[in-house]
């Protein structure tokens, strides 16, 4: 009954953060940072989806081998953005 | 051949139901990986073309209705919340708790897709649509049109996820709601979950990148 009520607690505190977070962005998107304004926009996207994946998706408590599963995937588009983008942001082309 | 409800069906291919489940959930996470891949080939066409004309899309991005997406971002975050206490509520083998919470996750989706239904109709009238008829108050209307291809691009392929996850929602309802099949075997809904909040992931990032670029301007 503990495990269960800490649970649901866990859950509705991730979605006050994340509706939290989104009212951030927006708000900060208003602000004119620069150069920053991308870079923090960014941030919060990664923060939020983190939340989600770790609460939601419930892979805080899930075993060492879907962790690689799950990280697999985003090394990936890691690996096709930063080829991609070593090209695009180096040769000055436009 | 009805199953017992207090034991789950084990396939022959496995030592026992935890190891069962952890299949599932890595066969999941690998078709999720594949999903990455497929928004990642879109979202990496975004950055190339924001980077090459940062002007045309901060223009082209203060078009986009803000109250509409980021509207739409609070509701797929509450339905993410919604579709996790469905999933809790199975493991738990709650089925009336089930049945009520994924009907709600699926009304939250279908607002969302309500909404987005809006705001195309909006952008359709505002000749916002690339094609012929497209027309944009903008320095350079080529280079604010590439923005409108990469912003239908998306977010129609993330409302047809959107609608691909109520159907399956709403047939997951069904299931629960009149038959025993999630009773003691809540792995499918669990799996459920897992596509819903990846769709949801997926407007986290589409949201500020396509209506917040240089909003303050």
């Amino acid at each position: 009954m503990n495990a269960n009520a800490s649970a649901v607690r866990t859950y509705i505190l991730t979605e006050i953060a994340l509706l939290g977070l989104l009212a951030l962005t927006i708000c900060v998107a208003y602000l004119n940072l620069g150069l920053l304004n991308p870079i923090i926009a960014g941030a919060i996207s990664v923060t939020s989806a983190t939340l989600i994946i770790l609460n939601f998706m419930h892979v805080r408590h899930s075993k060492p081998l879907l962790w690689i599963f799950v990280a697999a995937g985003f090394f990936w588009l890691g690996i096709m953005f930063a080829l991609a983008l070593s090209d695009f942001l180096t040769r000055h082309w436009r | 051949m009805s199953s017992s409800p207090t034991t789950p069906i084990l396939a022959h291919q496995f030592e026992d139901a935890t190891q069962q489940r952890d299949a599932a959930t890595i066969g999941m996470w690998l078709f999720i990986a594949t999903e990455i891949l497929f928004f990642g080939g879109m979202f990496l066409g975004y950055t190339v073309y924001r980077y090459t004309y940062p002007q045309a899309f901060a223009e082209g991005s203060q078009h986009t209705l803000i109250w509409f997406g980021g509207t739409n971002a609070a509701v797929l975050l509450i339905s993410s919340t919604t579709m996790a206490l469905a999933v809790h509520a199975a493991s738990e083998n709650r089925r009336a708790l089930l049945v009520s919470l994924l009907l709600g996750t699926a009304s939250l989706g279908a607002l969302f897709l309500v909404i987005k239904g809006f705001e195309y109709a909006h952008e359709v009238k505002e000749n916002l649509l690339p094609g012929s008829s497209f027309h944009i108050v903008a320095a350079e209307p080529l280079k604010a049109e590439m923005f409108f291809y990469i912003y239908w691009l998306m977010t129609g392929f993330h409302a047809l996820h959107v609608a691909i996850g109520v159907v399956l929602i709403l047939i997951f309802a069904a299931r629960a709601f009149f038959t025993n099949a999630f009773v003691n075997h809540d792995t499918p809904v669990d799996l459920l979950g897992l596509y819903w909040h990846f769709v949801d992931i997926v407007w986290v990032f589409l949201f500020p990148l396509l209506y917040l670029v240089d909003r303050h301007s």
